[in-house]
């Protein structure tokens, strides 16, 4: 394992070891270039997962000082718990689920598509479908995505059977166990998944591809990559050119003792929360308005996904808590098809809660007869999560709270939303659509439940051809800065209809090739 | 697959004083309508008082409503206030303060102190009264997890809590419904 000096000026700083930045730091040490990655939360081995929802929220979630405005009801039901993501080695790929998808090609170009749609800030990708496929392929090998390359599917459990049966029966045709970063059988020295139904837990089988236990030690093998967990990156340096030179960070193991580590290049990969924040708190006198954002944009145009679960309750049981939580998918929704009153798609995939979390998430401040009545149906409840496309919204943004300061004095971040239209309609058509489902199979009553804090949060660095547009190029390099880099969700230019991390990790890979060619031309 | 009914099989009246098992026969009889205050775990309170505590199970139980539970699962829910009032001066008032107003408030409707009030609807009616608001979503808040985050509780709700020390569901029925139409 590597060792690097803090004065090491030719190492390449990556902040956040998650989907986006430890794939990259493994990418990159493969290719013999000298990685510190500066991971904010600590190191939580699978022997130390616990099968228990709040107690692994408390392990590993991120919980530090947020706040939020706007109308979404995620203001209102979690005022400081806009996302939902993990301060830990591996990021919030500790938490997720697994479903892996590939974007449609229209969803590379909506503003071409969509056309003009009035308060939505659309722009079409600087990056071709076709370009991406083989990516899309290489990403899909790394994590072993089921139902791609040979890979079997999973077997599908209890609450997908429901779902399955409920779809075909009103003439849906794409339902399957999806695309899964789990393994059906055991492959890249990790075994396949046992059910455990605890995937939002960290998978304590290692089946599910995380970051933590597949790129982070594959990087560390090498001798090219350290890890430095319990490092919070609170500030982005650069020299007088406007290059950068090294990151400023807390070492919260050390009574937060603050550090400087020199850096060749850094790539921020903090999540689409604290990536905006990181540059926004990295303003100095030549950059007022924070690095990276000449044109306006950082913190702009933040995504969540249009979301929304639906619960059928049952006279029989389910269990939906046994296997995997993502179990299955409907896909016919996911195309674009203004005819139903909105543009672009969404997908409907399981999902499962247990009893402490469904108390918590399906009707979020209820109380009262009604709400327990659905506990006491616990074991007969189904469940999907409707996820699709929303728009981008200038005015939906990350932003620095000046009135709130974290441990280090620094302003957290606000985290700004309204619905659009579009988004309203879809969730509507989603909660009509998964009613429908669960009907067919004799649902006796429907549960509509209101979105969770921001899983998938998108979008506040997007990438544009214009730097006018966005923050940063094709291929995630900042416009203003040559050496500085986004390589989380935030590069996002528009969020597709789809999970996002499939996207993520291939978009990671592509920009490792094109960072060790500039590295080699001495571009950088 | 068959569905096992875990619900305990005893009547209402006992359930209410399901907490009341650790009292003896004799305390029981001599307890009057609804939850007694001199319940003995009340009475083990360090820092709230035993009707207060005894009441905010009651309150507990009325926004929580299960009838398939005992009491012992509420009791365990409002205990760690006991505990928490001790070096939090602000939250032991809004507590005292709170239940204060139930009791006026039940007395006002009722002419009986909160835990005595016998109709859940009129415990209701108190419990929402306007002045409560930052008392009750207080409860309301907190309870939502220390109420279903006991172990204990989920398995009567047929949650079955953590599976890898039982090598999950891959051999124990995750995929065994047995119930749905053919398509
Ligand atoms: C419950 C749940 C289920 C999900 N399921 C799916 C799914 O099925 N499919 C899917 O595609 N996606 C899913 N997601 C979303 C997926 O996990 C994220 O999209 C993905 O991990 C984001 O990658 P990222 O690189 O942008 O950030 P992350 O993976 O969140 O990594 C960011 C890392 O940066 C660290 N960090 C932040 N700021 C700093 C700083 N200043 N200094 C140092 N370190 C910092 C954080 O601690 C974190 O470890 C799920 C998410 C959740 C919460
Ligand atoms: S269900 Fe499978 S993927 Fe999910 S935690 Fe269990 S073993 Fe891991």
């Amino acid at each position: 394992m590597a060792n690097f000096d803090l004065n090491d000026d030719g190492v390449f700083v990556i902040v956040g070891s998650g989907a986006g930045g430890g794939t990259l730091g493994n990418e990159l040490a493969q290719k013999g270039i000298k990685v510190v990655i500066l991971e904010a939360g600590d190191r939580v081995e699978i022997q130390d997962f616990v099968n228990d929802e709040w107690e692994s929220f408390k392990q590993l979630a991120w919980k530090d000082m947020r706040t939020t405005s706007g109308t979404w009801r995620i203001a209102k039901d979690f005022p400081n718990l806009p996302a939902w993501t993990v301060k830990a080695v591996g990021g919030t790929t500790v938490h997720w689920a697994g479903a892996s998808l590939r974007f449609h090609d229209f969803e590379w170009k909506t503003r071409s598509v969509y056309g003009a749609i009035q308060g939505a800030n659309l722009l079409d990708w600087p990056i071709t479908p076709e370009e991406m496929a083989p990516w899309y392929d290489k990403a899909e090998d790394k994590m072993g995505v089921t139902g791609t390359h040979g890979i079997p599917r999973l077997p599908g459990n209890n609450n997908f059977k429901v779902l399955q049966a409920g779809a075909l029966k009103i003439g849906y045709k794409e339902v399957h166990t999806g695309n899964m970063a789990i393994n059906s059988q055991p492959r890249d020295g990790r075994g396949s998944c046992q059910q455990l139904g605890f995937c939002f837990q960290g998978c304590k089988t290692g089946a599910k591809w995380s970051t933590l236990y597949t790129e982070i030690p594959k990087g560390e093998a090498t001798g090219n990559l350290e890890v430095r967990p319990n490092s919070m990156v609170v500030k982005i340096e650069h020299d007088d050119s406007g290059k950068v030179t090294g990151v400023v960070y807390a070492d919260t193991e050390n009574k937060g003792t603050l550090k400087r580590q020199k850096a060749r290049v850094v790539a921020v990969a903090g999540n689409s929360v604290e990536s905006p924040r990181l540059l926004l708190n990295s303003a100095s006198s030549k950059f007022p308005d924070g690095l990276a954002n000449s044109s306006g944009q950082v913190g702009r145009n933040y995504m969540r996904h249009t979301t929304g679960s639906v619960f059928g309750v049952f006279d029989k049981p389910v269990n939906m808590f046994k296997g995997t939580v993502m179990a299955g998918i409907i896909r016919d929704e996911s195309g674009n098809n203004p005819s139903r009153g909105f543009v672009g798609g969404y997908e409907m995939e399981t999902i499962s809660l247990g009893l402490p979390f469904s108390a918590a998430f399906l009707e979020p401040g209820g109380w009262g007869r009604e709400f327990a009545s659905r506990l006491d149906d616990y074991t007969r409840l189904a469940g999907m999560w409707i996820i699709g496309e929303d728009m981008p919204q200038e005015s939906n943004r990350v932003t620095l709270n000046t009135n709130v300061k974290d441990e280090y004095g620094l302003p957290v971040a606000n985290v700004h939303y309204d619905d659009h239209p579009n988004d309203a309609a879809m969730r509507e058509h989603g909660y009509r659509q998964g009613s429908a489902v669960y009907d067919a199979v004799g649902a006796t009553r429907i549960i509509g439940v209101p979105p969770y804090p921001s899983t998938h949060n998108v979008g506040t660095n997007r990438m544009s051809a214009n730097p006018r547009d966005g923050v940063v190029n094709r291929w995630g390099q900042t416009h203003d800065i040559k050496n500085l880099f986004v390589s989380d969700g935030s590069q996002f230019t528009t969020g597709a209809g789809c999970n996002p991390t499939l996207t993520i990790v291939a978009l990671a890979m592509r920009q490792a090739d094109y960072i060790a060619h500039q590295m080699g031309q001495k571009n950088i | 697959m068959r569905e096992i009914d875990r619900r305990t099989q005893i009547g209402r009246r006992v359930l209410l004083r399901g907490a009341a098992t650790a009292i003896p026969a004799a305390a029981l009889a001599s307890a009057g309508m609804g939850i007694s205050a001199q319940a003995i775990w009340a009475q083990s309170a360090k820092n709230l008082n035993p009707h207060t505590m005894a009441t905010l199970v009651l309150v507990a139980r009325d926004i929580y409503p299960h009838d398939q539970i005992a009491d012992s699962y509420y009791v365990k829910a409002v205990q760690p206030y006991d505990e928490k009032v001790a070096t939090d001066s602000k939250l032991r008032e809004m507590i005292e303060q709170g239940v204060a107003r139930l009791d006026a408030d039940a007395q006002n409707h009722f002419k009986t102190p909160y835990i005595e009030v016998l109709s859940q609807q009129g415990r209701l009616t108190i419990l929402q009264g306007e002045t409560l608001v930052p008392f009750f979503n207080k409860l309301r808040s907190d309870l939502v997890v220390a109420l279903y985050n006991q172990p204990d509780l989920w398995r009567r709700f047929g949650y079955l809590g953590s599976s890898f020390e039982y090598g999950g569901y891959i051999n124990r029925g995750f995929n065994d419904i047995d119930w749905l139409p053919k398509v």
